[in-house]
């Protein structure tokens, strides 16, 4: 995930199609998603993919883009859009904290870990710190059921978490002055 | 490539291999207990040693026992290690010289492991996932041949029937009598579609055999189209396996390039192309309407039945879709026979099920046992049963199932048997809970799953499950009313019976199970007073130490 475009706050009309620096490709390997699809309407879930990975995030430029070349209507886009939990209209944090509720993290303890994090950072799961630093986000099951309860710390599975464990390794990251 | 080249890169294969092999698991639990450090140092050890003619060091996928990774097995002697660190990783090496090994060892001849039968699992932590060779020089892509040359595709319908396998998503419907449905449609385009959206929480079954043994799928999905006439498939695997979709897409590309895949496959008249589909975090897609509707880029909502997808499936096309074991347990089918199949497992329920054990029990992982095994069995012997004081109940089906206690732990496993004390097979999770869990917050928590994951296309399901939670918490919270249990359960029944798809119908499972079993928890809640609300906010998970 490209760091540097989670952390550029966009407006509204200032979209990645609208004004793009030199030197930017993103758009172009976006259109070459759609394109292995044939821009088919089939193209929408792997496309939103693409665009998240490319720009951390789907603001409504990039899904208007995106519904004019799929030839969709922009309703369906924001549509599946929404449905889909992976997809977020907002920023993510620099960071992510990502705890798994599954029923064996659950039975070991997961929910204190997740209290503990929302404590330590101030949000709610779901949510990123105001600094842009960390977000705590939930997972359904990471199918790590052997090693729960599990976090997923910046795409790495860490095994039996505690709320000291897990709320440390946040603390790092908010403390972090980068 | 055609059948004798495929024998001749077996022969080859085998013949390259080294007398001693030590294996060490790279899958996702123990990747997350560092053994990628864990094998460099093997593979450094092996280096210096200059044992490097005599010894390899192979990454496998699971070796079954998560909870106490990394592990690490030696062939032919047949030792196994646990938690193993780097620098005992060393010793392990010099022990083939017969030096003493520091790392700790782990019985083979346990419970634990004896007790398995591998059908699906029989390459899990024997070979290279990510090297296709290593699949081929265990007979993989022999079943496949076998039925290009030999078998017409309705002699491969056939077999699969005489087997009675069922399908192991959790529904067990008879997967060659879906095969049937979809092979006598008259259409000239038909899919074949793998349902790895494992959405159960507590089931990772489906992810290791995509992460050990993913070429075992892709044949098994090849079977599948010949048997029903599709040049065209779909594996629909979670997001949340990033593992699992990286080795799958490389086995993609290597069966591509050996032409085990693509046009005219093992010189036979069968095309079949396999596009690769990521979920982006909807449980409802492991419903199979929903899932198709993913597919085609929309969002995944079910749609009644019928048609069946087998009549009317992907753009409405005929489509075979099966779950990721149903498709594992094809190749060994035809390899060794229906006969030998349904000789395995009970009278209804043919072969071998893969169970993930989790929760308090002590031996955290993968098994994979003959149906008909009684739960005790597995969740005593095998699990070794809980850490702390009495396993009182295991969750079987996810939030679909439900809870069995303690006292019905002679029950088999099997489709019909489940079923009969209030739970279902399901994928094969298999969660067990101690004295400590609470079985109305268990319920709570389950509810809160459905009520989160409903897709809101149908009333009873987004309406019904929304009130049932409201009144879970109420109890659980301690301001329950009396008359709530019995407008719980008739709310139950009338979701179970007029939602649209197998969420809503199966979301009231858990309440309905934990108050068939577990009545007085749910009695002692109502009980309770909010003077002694303080108490009752303090989670019961945390009772390891």
């Amino acid at each position: 995930m490209e760091s540097a475009a989670v952390s550029e706050q966009r407006k509204p009309g200032a979209g990645p199609s609208a004004k793009q620096p030199a030197g930017d490709n993103r758009p172009k390997i976006l259109a070459a998603t759609m394109k292995r699809y044939q821009y088919q309407p089939d193209a929408l879930i792997e496309a939103l993919y693409t665009a998240q990975e490319l720009y951390g995030y789907l603001d409504l430029d990039i899904l208007t883009k995106i519904a004019a070349d799929l030839k969709l209507p922009p309703s369906h886009v924001y549509g599946v859009t929404t449905f889909y939990q992976f997809f977020s209209l907002k920023p993510r944090g620099k960071h992510t904290c990502l705890v798994c509720m599954g029923t064996a993290c659950y039975v070991r303890g997961a929910a204190a870990i997740v209290a503990a994090l929302e404590e330590r950072a101030g949000v709610k799961a779901g949510e990123t710190t105001p600094d842009g630093k960390a977000s705590i986000l939930t997972a359904r099951c990471i199918g790590a059921c052997g090693i729960a309860p599990a976090v997923v710390f910046d795409g790495s599975v860490a095994p039996f978490v505690t709320p000291e464990s897990a709320t440390q390794r946040l603390g790092e990251w908010l403390a972090n002055g980068s | 490539m055609d059948p004798s080249e495929l024998q001749e890169l077996a022969a080859r294969e085998r013949a390259a291999q080294p007398k001693i092999v030590i294996r060490t698991c790279m899958s996702t639990a123990c990747l997350a207990v560092d053994s990628e450090p864990v094998k460099a140092a093997l593979d450094a050890a092996v280096e210096e040693t200059g044992l490097k003619d005599r010894v390899k060091v192979v990454g496998v996928g699971c070796l079954g026992l998560c909870g106490k990774g990394p592990l690490v097995a030696v062939d032919p002697t047949g030792e196994l290690y646990q938690h193993v660190t780097p620098e005992q990783a060393r010793s392990i090496v010099s022990s083939v010289a017969g030096g003493p090994v520091t790392a700790e060892r782990l019985d083979p001849t346990s419970p634990f492991f004896s007790k398995q039968v591998a059908v699906v699992r029989e390459n899990s932590g024997m070979i290279d996932p990510e090297r296709i060779e290593a699949y081929i020089a265990a007979d993989g892509y022999v079943a496949l041949t076998t039925a290009l040359r030999d078998m017409s595709p309705s002699d491969v319908v056939d077999a699969i029937t005489a087997s009675g396998l069922r399908g192991r998503g959790g529904a067990g419907f008879p997967t060659g009598l879906k095969w049937a449905m979809v092979a006598k449609s008259p259409s000239d385009r038909k899919f074949v579609v793998c349902n790895g959206d494992e959405g159960d929480p507590g089931a990772f079954m489906d992810r290791s055999i995509l992460e050990s043994d993913p070429h075992r799928v892709l044949e098994g999905m090849a079977i599948a189209a010949y048997a029903v006439g599709a040049s065209q498939g779909f594996i629909y695997v979670r997001g949340e396996y990033p593992l699992a979709i990286t080795r799958l897409k490389k086995a993609i590309q290597q069966a591509k390039r050996l032409g085990l895949l693509g046009a005219q496959i093992l010189d036979s008249s069968l095309d079949l192309r396999i596009d690769l589909r990521i979920g982006a975090g909807a449980f409802v897609c492991g419903e199979e309407t929903g899932l198709l509707a993913s597919i085609e880029g929309r969002r995944g909502t079910p749609r009644a039945r019928p048609p069946f997808p087998a009549e009317r499936g992907l753009w409405g096309f005929p489509t075979v879709i099966n779950n990721v074991e149903t498709l594992a347990n094809i190749p060994t089918i035809l390899r060794k026979g229906p006969e030998w199949f349904a000789s395995i497992g009970t009278e209804r329920s043919k072969g071998t099920k893969v169970f993930a054990l989790a929760g308090k029990i002590l031996n955290t992982g993968l098994i994979e046992v003959p149906m008909g095994m009684p739960l005790r069995t597995i969740v005593e012997e095998m699990g070794g049963g809980v850490a702390v004081g009495k396993a009182k109940a295991v969750q079987t089906g996810g939030p679909s199932g439900g809870c069995i206690p303690a006292a019905l732990f002679d029950t088999p496993v099997d489709f019909e048997a489940l079923a009969q004390v209030g739970s279902m097979m399901g994928s094969g999770g298999l969660v067990v809970m101690d004295e400590a869990d609470n079985m109305v917050d268990v319920a709570r928590f389950f509810m809160e799953f459905c009520t989160e994951e409903s897709c809101g296309k149908c009333v009873p399901c987004r309406a019904g499950t929304v009130q049932m939670l409201r009144m879970l918490t109420r109890i659980a919270d301690g301001e329950g009313h009396e008359e709530d249990l019995e407008t719980l359960e008739s709310l139950c029944t009338m979701v179970k019976s007029a939602s649209l798809c197998g969420l809503g119908q199966s979301a009231p499972n858990p309440v309905l199970s934990t108050l068939r079993y577990f009545r007085h928890e749910y009695e002692e809640a109502l009980r309770r007073r909010r003077s002694s609300h303080e108490e009752s906010g303090d989670k019961a998970g945390d009772s390891a130490g």
